[in-house]
């Protein structure tokens, strides 16, 4: 049905010039206006005729008497774009150009920000960008200063500006050295924007276990395992002991639970045991002898 | 020719077929019809043998337990939980597609037999030898059959943290623009083509370097001089699937065909995704050893260290040579149920030509609970 209306109204434009000159309706208009805001139309003729905005995503249809002021309403264009104008009477038909810019106001933010969740200690691991659109959706294309803040769970917050080139501004953050949510906030002219980048401990740092009799096994236990900032490494991680006896091998892979990682292991005199996680390495021992 | 002559052509040939082969029957037909019986007259040793394979493998457990020779030493009850697994494993949906019988030892009233039985499952065949002792009674010989008894698990109460990961993604509803769960970060850490006489081989590793668990796959391009693509093969079930926080597993690539000559690059591609996952059953692998050639390989146990039976394994073993450097990647999956703290022996075989340029091996496991965990 869109389609259809739209091809009469082609056809409208096209036959415009000699309506135009069979009964010269005509109207005058802002070459420009804000989406969302009121304008007026001044129309001139007389008789009945019919307005039509057609727009890159909006058209309109209003019915009119020539030779009124035509009010448009404030909410009623919304959809930033150029527009073409046509007035059609019952003989004749007046076009004419509209441009409706996105409002100045920003009053939403799309804010991407990536990744949700990295380890500590990364310089610009955190990327954010943000795209700012006014109240009717429009990207709004004229610089904007944009403000970046990321707020960890404990220490400094980093603060970041940046102007927008064609809607779009950018930055980058490091992680902290402390795991915990951060807050990552986006915000231009009042508006703002919240995502939480979770920052997790790194690799194991100064891997260590303890060995003791447990029967006729070895129980070999880790210290509570950190990462080089001394944060918690996760329960769940897995911590691989390996023992090697005479030509012999055992080998586990034990996760983490609260903190530490505990297996019993066949007990052989002069045995060697080492711990791993990842590709961190960590102490040895030897086993009786 | 038209096509009335091809179909009194067709359907003549279909009825002397039909009548074919109801005068002159196969005698495996006739058995599966529950016909005249295939087996041999238990004259010898090896026809003994040979009669309970062929009743194995039509699972005619009444007729293979009644042949016997130490039937009242066990149930029949036993005798197919023995062949079919005590819990659910790869046997419980295994079938015997074969068997040969090798004599190792015979006298006049007893011999020793080896029955290898080749096994068909759903991740592939696998091979079981049993040495059969046969005796012969009343001019017949009979099978004794060396019955594996069910494992006991003394009562004992395991204490185990379950550790679970779930995830929740985010919902359709969402603002564009809104985050979703970041997947698990994983890495390559160790690549190495090999050249074999079925095609080439890309032999790694992988590290999961996140905090969560991740569901692995690896997928590689071999591209010619010129860059252009030559052929994609992944990983497939030659990897551990699942990979907890730190963990690594070996993968294998098959390019079935190819030449390592005309590789000029190798692009590989890990995939992760985030996947709800527990932290047990922890499997400890025990008496790791390589067995030089002949016939090299690595042998060990797997312990079930958690408490709840593990209903099939899979071992993944990595090869190096003296400097550290990968040489191969192979595996094998125990058809047997895991129970716990019961040590279930595992064979992995190393192709003879690279057996000499191994020096050290790291061995993984992947595990599987039916309706559960792992």
């Amino acid at each position: 049905m869109r389609l259809g209306l739209l091809l009469i109204l082609g056809g409208l434009v096209a036959a415009t010039p000699q309506l135009t000159l069979a009964q010269s309706p005509s109207i005058r208009m802002p070459q420009s206006v804000e989406a969302g805001a009121a304008f007026s139309i001044q129309s001139t003729g007389s008789g009945k005729a019919v307005l039509y905005f057609v727009g890159p995503g909006q058209m309109i249809r209003r019915d009119v008497n020539l030779g009124e002021t035509i009010d448009i309403a404030a909410g009623v264009l919304t959809a930033a774009g150029n527009y073409i104008v046509v007035l059609a009477g019952k003989s004749s038909a007046e076009q004419g150009q509209l441009f409706v810019a996105p409002a100045n106001g920003p009053a939403h933010l799309s804010f991407l920000a990536r990744p949700s969740r990295l380890p500590v200690n990364l310089r610009n691991g955190i990327s954010g960008a943000v795209y700012v659109f006014d109240a009717y959706h429009n990207l709004i294309t004229k610089p904007k200063t944009v403000s970046f803040q990321l707020t960890p769970a404990s220490g400094a917050t980093q603060q970041r500006k940046a102007t927008t080139s064609n809607g779009a501004a950018w930055t980058q953050m490091d992680s902290t050295s402390r795991e915990g949510d951060d807050k990552f906030v986006a915000q231009v002219e009042g508006v703002s924007s919240k995502r939480i980048v979770q920052q997790v401990p790194g690799d194991p740092c100064g891997l260590q276990m303890s060995a003791k009799p447990a029967g006729d096994q070895i129980e070999v236990t880790t210290a509570p395992v950190r990462d080089c900032s001394g944060n918690a490494v996760p329960d769940g991680t897995i911590v691989t002991f390996t023992e090697d006896y005479n030509g012999v091998q055992s080998t586990v892979d034990v996760p983490l639970k609260r903190d530490i990682a505990t297996i019993k292991m066949p007990a052989h005199d002069g045995a060697r045991i080492s711990v791993a996680s990842g590709i961190v390495m960590g102490n040895e021992l030897h086993w009786g002898r | 020719m038209s096509g009335k002559i091809w179909a009194v052509i067709i359907t003549l040939a279909t009825v002397v077929l039909v009548v074919g082969g109801t005068l002159w029957p196969v005698e495996s037909a006739v058995s599966l019809a529950g016909g005249r019986s295939l087996l041999r007259t238990s004259s010898t040793p090896q026809a003994a043998v040979e009669n309970l394979g062929d009743l194995i493998r039509l699972r005619h457990w009444g007729a293979a337990y009644s042949s016997l020779g130490n039937k009242a030493e066990f149930t029949q009850s036993d005798f197919v939980r023995d062949l079919t697994g005590y819990y659910e494993s790869l046997r419980t949906s295994a079938t015997l597609s074969s068997f040969d019988v090798r004599p190792l030892h015979a006298t006049a009233d007893e011999a020793t037999i080896r029955m290898r039985l080749h096994w068909s499952t759903v991740v592939g065949p696998f091979v079981k030898s049993r040495d059969l002792k046969v005796v012969k009674s009343g001019g017949r010989w009979k099978v004794d059959w060396p019955l594996v008894k069910k494992p006991v698990v003394p009562p004992q109460v395991i204490p185990v943290n379950y550790l679970r990961w779930d995830v929740i993604y985010r919902g359709p509803g969402d603002d564009w623009g809104a985050q979703n769960v970041e997947s698990p970060h994983v890495r390559v850490v160790d690549m190495h083509p090999v050249q074999r006489a079925e095609g080439v081989v890309v032999l790694g590793e992988l590290l999961n370097e996140d905090v969560v668990p991740a569901h692995v796959s690896v997928t590689a391009t071999l591209q010619n001089k010129n860059g252009e693509a030559i052929a994609t093969e992944d990983s497939f079930d030659k990897i551990c699937p699942t990979l907890l926080p730190k963990q690594v597993t070996p993968f294998l690539i098959n390019f079935p065909g190819a030449t390592l000559s005309d590789v000029g690059s190798i692009h590989l591609n890990p995939i992760a995704s985030l996947v709800s996952a527990s932290a047990d059953p922890v499997i400890q692998i025990d008496n790791q050893k390589l067995n030089p050639p002949p016939d090299a390989s690595v042998t060990g146990q797997l312990v079930n260290e958690s408490g709840e039976v593990v209903n099939i394994a899979h071992v993944l073993t990595t090869f190096y040579n003296k400097t550290g450097q990968l040489v191969w990647v192979a595996d094998e999956y125990i058809d047997r149920a895991l129970l716990p703290q019961t040590p279930v022996p595992f064979q992995i075989h190393i192709p003879e030509d690279l057996a000499r340029q191994i020096s050290s091996e790291r061995t993984v496991t992947a595990t599987y609970v039916v309706g559960g965990r792992a």
